[in-house]
């Protein structure tokens, strides 16, 4: 497809991205620091990946190949419209397979197949810092981060397992990075913070509406938080895919009838249909 | 005080766009995996002494909110100054790029940010002799899977004491592109260097 005319390539004018740019790469400099940016309006609502689209947009490239997830689903209006939106104003190919695609745009999972080196990884946050609900106080929470003081998500962690027997976290996990900076993955569920750790390729977050910017380099310690009694543990749902049988991937539950019938598929759409073309093949 | 200057600039980018973009991603890159050279792949016509990797990092990078430091003369801070419309800083310690042609200013006399907003450093972009791959230096930290070698020709002698300081500095500190002709390489200061 090529690009539509009237517009820059990818979107973005040529002053924005080199201030993106000049964030990005103080981010990969200091795993998990949040830097701000001049965030830009765009031609979609904030809460859309504003913040993912303008990190992509500073990043494409004509030669690139790029897949967009909307909670592991390349079908959604939200994966399908970015997906458009970057055919459009770049000219770019897209892809709906993980291991063909250069730059991966995310809302909220990690691919179940796994990364490579020279793939990016972008993530969409809508809340870039950790310790909001904790402090909202952003003069606070960032002299936290420069002290590295992060007590009061021990505490709540602790709060939790007092109350509940556990930590009552299922997504946007919080994590350290690099053993310094305390960092929130976005709300990917907890079984994805693994994929994190030491993850070959590149992973950059965008906030748009919080106007930060931060990045975890390859091969870079990320760790739960948790306590050496209380080790953190991923959450599964207990059931294979209804479509392609995995034990392994991360599980959607959807209910089927209004007389409680429900099943579990695969949140990852590419990895699934792949599983089960290998599975027809095989028959 | 000025040597006779050429009547006209030398070029910026052929594609500012699309050469900004590829250059970028090299400099990513190279930021992301620390040692490891890339290559720019369509430098600008820079003027003498920079160097095409050291130039297109500074078209790519720099504009009127960076104020830029060289050491490479008036010639090449007017093509600088038309082509990225960067304003020049006085003194070393005053600018967000600085490229360095000549004698590498001390990391220590360099922006380094606060504690609170480490991002406000400069980024010092550094034209040496040669890089070479797989020798020299044992390199380790962020972005690297176990270890990546780095051999850098034309460096002052003093500089893996003042890399390890600035290290020692983080969240503060200094980042360094390395550039040789159009190849670069990066040293985030999260990066450890052993010698090799």
């Amino acid at each position: 497809m090529s690009a539509a005319t009237g517009y820059n390539f990818g979107y973005l004018d040529e002053d924005t991205k080199r201030m993106i740019r000049r964030a990005l790469l103080k981010a990969v400099a200091i795993p998990g620091h949040q830097v701000p940016f001049g965030s830009r309006e765009m031609p979609l609502p904030y809460g859309w990946g504003t913040g993912g689209i303008q990190v992509t947009a500073s990043v494409i490239g004509p030669a690139d190949r790029l897949k967009v997830i909307d909670q592991g689903a390349d079908d959604t209006t939200n994966a399908v419209s970015i997906r458009r939106f970057f055919a459009r104003v770049a000219g770019v190919e897209t892809t709906e397979r993980t291991a063909e695609a250069s730059i991966i745009q995310t809302r909220h999972r990690i691919p179940e197949t796994t990364l490579r080196e020279g793939q990016i990884l972008v993530y969409q946050v809508p809340m870039p810092e950790p310790l909001f609900r904790l402090e909202p106080r952003v003069a606070e929470t960032k002299r936290m981060h420069a002290l590295a003081d992060y007590g009061l998500m021990h505490v709540k962690l602790y709060e939790d397992i007092a109350r509940h027997g556990h930590v009552a976290i299922s997504y946007n996990y919080p994590v350290m990075v690099n053993g310094r900076y305390l960092m929130s993955p976005s709300p990917i569920p907890a079984f994805d913070n693994p994929k994190m750790h030491r993850n070959p390729a590149l992973q950059l977050f965008g906030a748009g509406r919080e106007k930060r910017i931060y990045a975890v380099p390859p091969y870079t310690e990320v760790r739960s938080l948790d306590f050496e009694d209380h080790p953190f543990e991923p959450v599964r749902a207990r059931a294979g895919c209804a479509l392609c049988g995995s034990r392994e991937s991360y599980l959607d539950e959807v209910v089927t009838d209004d007389a409680g019938g429900r099943i579990f598929v695969c949140s990852d759409t590419d990895y699934c249909q792949g599983r089960q073309a290998r599975q027809e093949a095989a028959e | 005080m000025m040597p006779a200057m050429r009547a006209t600039l030398a070029a910026g980018f052929a594609e500012p766009v699309l050469d900004a973009q590829a250059c970028f991603r090299a400099a990513l890159e190279a930021m992301a995996r620390p040692g490891r050279v890339q290559r720019v792949a369509a430098p600008p016509e820079a003027p003498p002494p920079l160097g095409g990797a050291a130039a297109a990092l500074l078209l790519t990078l720099a504009d009127a909110d960076t104020p830029v430091w060289l050491d490479a003369g008036p010639e090449a801070e007017a093509w600088a100054r038309f082509h990225a419309g960067c304003p020049i800083a006085a003194a070393p310690g005053e600018a967000a790029f600085l490229l360095a042609a000549g004698p590498m200013p001390p990391l220590a006399s360099l922006a380094a940010g606060s504690e609170e907003e480490p991002h406000r450093s400069a980024t010092l972009i550094l034209q040496v002799a040669a890089l070479a791959e797989g020798e020299g230096w044992r390199l380790s930290g962020p972005g690297i899977e176990r270890e990546h070698r780095l051999r850098v020709e034309g460096l002052p002698p003093g500089f893996a004491a003042d890399w390890a300081a600035n290290q020692a500095r983080f969240p503060q500190g200094v980042d360094l592109f390395l550039c040789a002709g159009d190849r670069l390489a990066a040293l985030p200061r999260t990066t450890h260097l052993a010698a090799g």
